[in-house]
């Protein structure tokens, strides 16, 4: 375990996503990974730049990736949990050696599968998530302090020197919202948020 | 013009731009063309899945994309297409090269050779083996066409009848 690591504090996810949302000013995009992050996600308050997965455990980095491509010049943000990083980080070296300037990832960390009986994941162990990420070449990874570190480390346009990792060990407080179960809805209000729609005419 | 120059040209035709791939032997001219033309982005992958959900989020974001990838890496992608692909109604463009059949020498290839077309049936993903250089634009273009009209994955199957197969099969007896 990093000296890093050991020196995190343990934070609060529904706290941290709150945070996060109100340092959004730019119609940044945000890529949320199924369960406990999104219900966070849209406890924040939902903007028409989220997207919410319903399934497809581990893929947020990746759809981040296809958003931040077509879109270089919006901040994209992926938000994903320790379980669902762990089994994708094959998408971290994708990443580094994409190199898009405008995509953050933040991982929350907090050693469980929480959602399925809290389960200890990989991070519960030896596993260090942010030594990983800079393995596979995103050499700004890091873990977050405390609070204000994570201000201080979210207190730059999205859009510019990425990619960016930020670790983020949370306790195992659950989700407080709950995002609409309809993936066409949530897909189109997202292309309607991101300029994409083909039905300007339609409320979604 | 060769299979893989026609599949370059039609990707063109419909501006899908993004290649995300899994490397492969027999995809080899389709992912060294496309790397060769600054017209497409080209993404390596590390998991078809991964691509798979890089160009879902690209087509969410303006950019059209195919995912490209052979036979295993299909039978890798079954939660991304059931449970983000199909759902969310997303025009991925899926091409595969067949391995499995038509002189395979591994056994774990025949395996999911044959689980393929059942797994796209049940998804309800449209799907066309393409074995014939003559049909091959028209099919390509109208396929690629439905796909984004009405926001449904296709999956485009290159036919061994059509790229020759993969090298290392020719030659194999034992």
């Amino acid at each position: 375990m990093s000296t890093e690591r050991s020196l995190a504090k343990t934070l609060n996810r529904t706290a941290l996503t709150r945070r996060l949302v109100q340092r959004l000013t730019h119609e940044e995009a945000v890529v949320a990974g199924l369960g406990n992050t999104n219900f966070d996600l849209i406890a924040a308050g939902h903007r028409p730049q989220n997207f919410y997965m319903l399934g497809s455990m581990g893929l947020a980095c990746p759809i981040a990736l296809g958003v931040a491509l077509a879109q270089p010049n919006r901040g994209v943000i992926a938000l994903e949990g320790d379980g669902s990083i762990l089994m994708a980080l094959g998408c971290l070296t994708t990443i580094a050696n994409v190199k898009p300037r405008n995509l953050t990832v933040i991982i929350w960390d907090n050693g469980i599968y929480q959602i399925t009986g809290k389960q200890a994941t990989a991070t519960a162990g030896v596993t260090d998530i942010a030594a990983v990420a800079r393995g596979a070449g995103i050499a700004h990874s890091e873990w977050v302090r405390d609070e204000a570190h994570f201000d201080a480390l979210l207190d730059r346009r999205f859009e510019d020197g990425g990619p960016r990792l930020l670790a983020a060990k949370i306790d195992d407080q659950p989700g407080q919202g709950r995002p609409l179960r309809d993936p066409v809805l949530i897909r189109a209000a997202f292309m309607k948020g991101l300029g994409t729609s083909r039905s300007d005419a339609f409320d979604v | 013009m060769t299979w893989s120059e026609i599949i370059l040209a039609a990707l063109k035709d419909n501006e899908v731009r993004l290649v995300a791939y899994v490397p492969d032997n027999i995809l080899t001219p389709l992912v060294k063309g496309a790397a060769a033309d600054t017209y497409f982005v080209s993404v390596g992958a590390a998991r078809e899945d991964e691509a798979v959900g890089t160009v879902a989020g690209a087509f969410m974001a303006g950019l059209r994309g195919v995912a490209l990838m052979q036979t295993s890496g299909f039978a890798l992608i079954g939660n991304a297409l059931g449970s983000l692909v199909v759902p969310y109604q997303i025009p991925a463009i899926l091409i595969i090269s067949e391995r499995g059949t038509m002189g395979e020498f591994n056994i774990g290839q025949t395996l999911v050779a044959r689980t393929m077309r059942p797994m796209l049936d049940a998804l309800g993903i449209m799907h066309h083996t393409l074995a014939d250089l003559a049909t091959l634009r028209f099919i390509l273009d109208r396929s690629i066409k439905q796909a984004f009209t009405t926001r449904a994955p296709v999956a485009l199957i290159l036919s061994p009848l059509l790229t020759g197969g993969n090298p290392a099969s020719s030659g194999q007896l034992l």
